[in-house]
């Protein structure tokens, strides 16, 4: 047996790299307990953090790619943890120092990132495409900002959540402004994802669009967009009102803003996702808009609210490929199904990408549409 | 007491005492150097420095240049004056000199621990030492007080530590007023089955010591009572208490329970963790002390509905009042005991562990009611369908050692674990898991215990547990619950199937806490426990002087631990008694009469209550007793009229002028 020697430089570089809490950890494995990847697979989050207290770290394992920062590990961690933010520093270590292969897939959407602003590596031109059918006339001295994130933009399956949006904030009387080929991804994966310094450029280069632009509030179909732009662009000194779109829409369905003219007679479970839901507390507000909408019947999953079970798409998983019997998309179906939901409602795009994909696998047995809460408020009007 | 001359009108002759504290401060700092330098000043008579100034032969040489010299002002250049002021002027108290002509200058914390040797840290300790010599010229003597001990202790609170506390008192032949909260004595330790490590049978080895203390004619027992109100001060507390109606005669009732037997409502039992029944007229448990049962108001029929009396027609002694009212109660005391106790932690908001939702997941006092012969079940360990469990999962620190809910480690978890292990094997025989983080064993035949424990074929599994499930009906056990969490020295998660779960939960503050603090004027720690004087060298007494903590309400502690401070605490409580007076600090504040403008602000900024408003003079005083010195009356005082003793303008200018001039 080869006998380990601690090497401080390794831990001191994570450490630099944002993993300060590490020294806190007293190794009761509740962090593994709590990681959704030990539902399918061995995941052993707690050994990582002792490798990264000696600073003994097998920097070419896939292990370090895994993390999806879903944070229920964070939450519950009796030492206050900030594990996601040591997933993140060795990410960046790999990152900026080479040390390690990235893997092939979230290469290629960074490389995208930095060449075109998405990670499908599309022409930024066509970011505005998806509004074209609806025939929006721009307001182009508004100072609210629809934001509708990459995915929606460019993936024709979720495209129709950017559309449903629209429509919906044009039959509330909302004026806004879709800022087009002027948007970038937000970066909030790519900083998870081990990228700082692409993360600031990204950042740097929206604040300064959104700042001429005249932007003031900026509302977000993904829950990723929102995390990073409230809690992250503002210590860059940014300075919008940051809503989601479900925080923005609750109050105008409780007023009665909305019209329903239709019942949507289906069975909806809500998936709360981890960065709306855990990140930044919010539960209420899509339930509430859901059992607003006639004829809806709302019910529970098994895992919700500060216990959600993560999709598996957060901390650049989405863009990274998951074995076809790894896939935490499928458990929360299954949960789906087995309470007899018409429709999983959810909102965020990449758990929506992230459960398309994974209803193929389900196609010959009964199904479960996915919808973004919004579309379902279209539904009943 | 003697008031000690110091002599203002003499001419000032100081002496001035540097310490090397070995190296301490000698390694970083020139000590002769600093001597020197001190004696260059024109009021220094004499200064010496010497390897350990606080050993005999350091004292004497202060000594010998009080008597032989006559030094009237000391400097001593140490350590903090925390560590050896007192030592200190005991010195000058003892040449006939009064003590507060000294001032201590801190080299070492202040100093030597601080900075890297050299000329620098030389010259910084000859700033402070120069400071303490221009503030010393401005001292005075300070007349030093004391206060007649009222030969009477009330102690709060009749568990164990409350117990002990007042058999030691009473055993001595002094008053003591027993106050608790509850129906009877015993608190959590009537409530538990064994003890750890020895096994014994906790109700054995307590009851006898409730009935000590029914017996002790020294002992004023108040059950069902509260404190409410205390005011005076050290030597002289003023008490009320608040006796709750028990809606029966104590003096005509002869225990005799014919009432209970036949009161016709029940609820749950507090006694039992809510896992049993009591009648709504009740003893909590049989060898209940005081032996005379309680009304509870808010169950009886009587008093909800106006019908019933079932227990008045009963009652042939005639002791049923329906009519009893609240009483209050006036106690006169020299010293006061805390010994109020703990409550256990609620388990609930730790949504994955299922409490509350699961029904065979219990927590650590329900499984003590559960393995005991007084409770529920009588000993017998049921799930709750009536069976047997095969299997258990004992999960440690819950709601301890975690940031989310008490950061601190509650101490006695992991023995009960262990206790609850052998209990569980003892009784059914069944599989037992320990699923703990660290195992704690750390008392006086703790650590062979748990390797008894083990030889038992328990099994320990490290790791944090991270969710109790329920499994689905298996047709041949029944439901049982799954436990996951992962095994840290396997490297893997595990899931147990088992078929009942004790959560071992913290021990927290009594949720009353604060306003128990606030009544007494105690200070509480970050853990929100009780705070006492000193964490190592007093953790019995607390800064509100003659008022002393005991038990869990200082912090997490097991039953020997509890005894050994309850028993310290009462021989606090006696010297206090035996001597019969109480010396009180001199550095207080003095209220200049001439100046003050009876704006009255001091009265309510005061912390401890010392400073009252002279209707007739119409000028604000000051208690010395109650004064701690703490001078929020000077800062505030807007006539400048408030200045305290000892820390006076001049002092305080003196010494600025001296470290920076």
């Amino acid at each position: 047996m080869v006998a380990l020697t601690p090497f401080k430089e390794a831990a001191d570089m994570l450490m630099e790299a944002g993993a300060e809490k590490l020294d806190n950890c007293y190794q009761c494995g509740l962090c593994t307990g709590s990681c959704p990847w030990n539902q399918v697979r061995s995941f052993l989050v707690r050994r990582i953090i002792h490798q990264a207290q000696l600073g003994v770290i097998d920097f070419e394992s896939e292990d370090l790619w895994l993390c999806t920062t879903c944070r229920n590990c964070v939450q519950r961690c009796p030492r206050g943890v900030e594990i996601i933010d040591i997933m993140k520093a060795m990410r960046r270590v790999i990152t900026e120092t080479g040390t390690a292969k990235i893997p092939d897939s979230l290469r290629l959407a960074i490389t995208n990132i930095a060449g075109a602003g998405n990670p499908l590596g599309e022409p930024p031109e066509q970011r505005g495409d998806w509004a074209a059918p609806l025939r929006l006339k721009h307001k182009a001295d508004s100072s609210t900002l629809y934001f509708s994130c990459c995915i929606p933009a460019y993936e024709p399956k979720v495209k129709r959540v950017a559309r449903a949006t629209a429509q919906v904030l044009k039959t509330s009387g909302t004026d806004f402004n879709i800022l087009a080929s002027r948007e970038n991804c937000c970066g909030e994966s790519v900083r998870k994802a081990g990228d700082e310094n692409l993360f600031n450029s990204l950042a740097e280069k929206n604040i300064k669009a959104f700042s001429e632009a005249g932007i003031k509030q900026i509302l977000v179909s993904s829950p990723h967009c929102y995390h990073s732009f409230k809690n992250e662009y503002s210590k860059l000194g940014a300075d919008f009102e940051v809503l989601h779109i479900v925080q923005y829409l609750a109050p105008l369905v409780s007023e009665g803003k909305f019209k329903f003219k239709k019942e949507v007679k289906k069975k909806v479970a809500y998936h709360d996702s981890c960065y709306l839901a855990r990140h930044n507390g919010i539960y209420d507000e899509p339930r509430r808009i859901l059992e607003s909408i006639p004829g809806i019947e709302l019910v529970e999953l098994p895992d919700v609210k500060e216990n959600t079970l993560c999709c598996g798409g957060g901390g650049g998983r989405i863009w990274m490929d998951t074995k076809k019997d790894e896939r935490f998309s499928d458990l929360r179906i299954q949960q789906a199904l087995d309470v007899g939901a018409d429709v999983l409602a959810v909102s965020c795009p990449y758990c929506m990408l992230n459960f398309e994909d994974s209803l193929l696998g389900f196609s010959n047995t009964k199904t479960v549409e996915i919808k973004d809460v919004v579309e379902l408020i279209c539904e009943g009007l | 007491m003697s008031i000690l001359k110091g002599k203002p009108d003499d001419d000032i002759k100081i002496g001035v005492y540097v310490c090397h504290c070995g190296h301490n401060i000698a390694s970083t700092v020139d000590v002769e150097e600093v001597a020197r330098r001190a004696k260059e000043l024109g009021e220094v008579s004499v200064a010496r420095d010497y390897v350990y100034m606080c050993s005999s032969k350091g004292q004497n040489l202060i000594r010998q240049d009080i008597m032989q010299l006559g030094i009237n002002r000391v400097v001593v250049a140490a350590c903090s004056p925390r560590l050896y002021e007192q030592t200190f002027q005991n010195v000058l108290r003892e040449s006939g000199l009064n003590p507060y002509l000294l001032q201590v200058a801190n080299i070492r914390e202040q100093c030597a621990w601080l900075h890297e040797p050299g000329p620098l840290a030389t010259e910084k300790a000859n700033r402070l030492v120069k400071g303490a010599i221009k503030r010393v010229i401005h001292h005075s003597p300070i007349e030093e007080q004391s206060v007649p001990v009222f030969p009477a202790t009330l102690v709060i609170g009749g568990g164990i530590a409350g117990i002990q506390a007042a058999l030691e008192i009473a055993n001595s032949q002094q008053i003591v007023y027993l106050v608790e909260r509850e129906p009877s004595i015993g608190g959590h330790m009537a409530q538990f089955d064994k003890t750890f490590p020895t096994l014994d049978c906790s109700a054995c080895i307590l009851t006898p010591k409730m009935n000590e203390v029914a017996r002790n004619p020294y002992i004023r027992l108040m059950t069902y009572s509260e404190v409410v109100e205390v005011s005076g001060y050290v030597g002289n507390f003023n008490v009320k208490v608040r006796r709750k109606a028990r809606y029966i005669d104590e003096d005509k009732c002869v225990g005799c329970g014919i009432c209970v037997e036949k009161c016709p409502w029940s609820t749950e039992s507090e006694f039992d963790a809510d896992l049993g029944v009591r009648k709504a007229v009740y003893t909590p448990f049989p060898q209940a002390i005081p032996n005379i049962p309680v009304i509870d108001k808010e169950r009886c029929v009587y008093f909800l509905k106006g019908k019933c009396r079932a227990c008045e027609k009963f009652c042939e002694a005639k002791a049923i009042n329906f009519q009893q009212e609240d009483l209050f109660i006036e106690l006169h005391v020299g010293a006061i005991i805390v010994a109020t106790g703990y409550d256990v932690f609620d388990p609930t908001p730790i949504s994955q562990y299922g409490y509350g939702r699961l029904p065979n997941v219990f927590t650590s006092l329900e499984f003590e009611r559960l393995c005991s012969p007084s409770g529920p079940t009588g000993g017998q360990l049921k799930l709750a369908d009536g069976r047997e469990p095969k299997s258990l999962a004992v999960i440690h620190c819950v709601g301890s050692r975690d940031q989310n809910y008490n950061a601190y480690c509650s101490r006695v978890c992991c023995m009960h674990s262990l206790k609850y292990s052998h209990l569980f094997k003892e009784k059914t025989g069944g599989e037992v898991y320990q699923i703990y983080i660290d195992m704690r064993c750390t008392g006086k035949g703790y650590e062979e215990f748990y390797e008894r424990v083990q030889g038992e074929h328990v099994r320990f599994i490290r790791g944090k547990l991270a969710t109790i499930t329920a499994d689905s009906p298996d047709s041949e056990t029944g439901e049982k619950l799954s436990l996951s969490c992962e095994d840290t020295l396997l490297g893997g998660l595990v899931n147990i199937p088992v078929d009942m779960a004790v959560l071992c939960v913290a021990l927290e503050p009594r949720h009353d806490a604060e306003q128990v603090a606030q009544i007494l004027r105690l200070g509480r720690s970050r853990d929100g426990f009780f705070m006492e004087r000193h964490p190592k060298l007093d953790p019995v007494a607390t800064m509100s002087e003659g008022i002393f903590i005991v038990g869990c309400c200082q912090g997490p502690k097991d039953i020997p631990d509890t005894v050994a401070q309850a028993s310290a605490a009462a021989a606090r409580a006696l010297a206090m008694i035996v001597r019969g007076k109480m010396e009180t600090g001199a550095i207080t504040a003095a209220i200049d009469e001439t100046l003050c403008s009876a704006c009255k602000v001091c009265n309510a900024l005061c912390p401890y209550g010392a400073i009252f408003f002279d209707e007739v003079s119409n000028v604000s005083r000051v208690n010395r007793i109650l004064c701690k010195g703490c001078n929020v009356c000077g800062a505030a005082c807007p006539s400048g009229a408030i200045s305290t003793r000892n820390f006076s303008e001049s002092q305080i200018l003196a010494e600025i002028e001296g470290v920076l001039v």
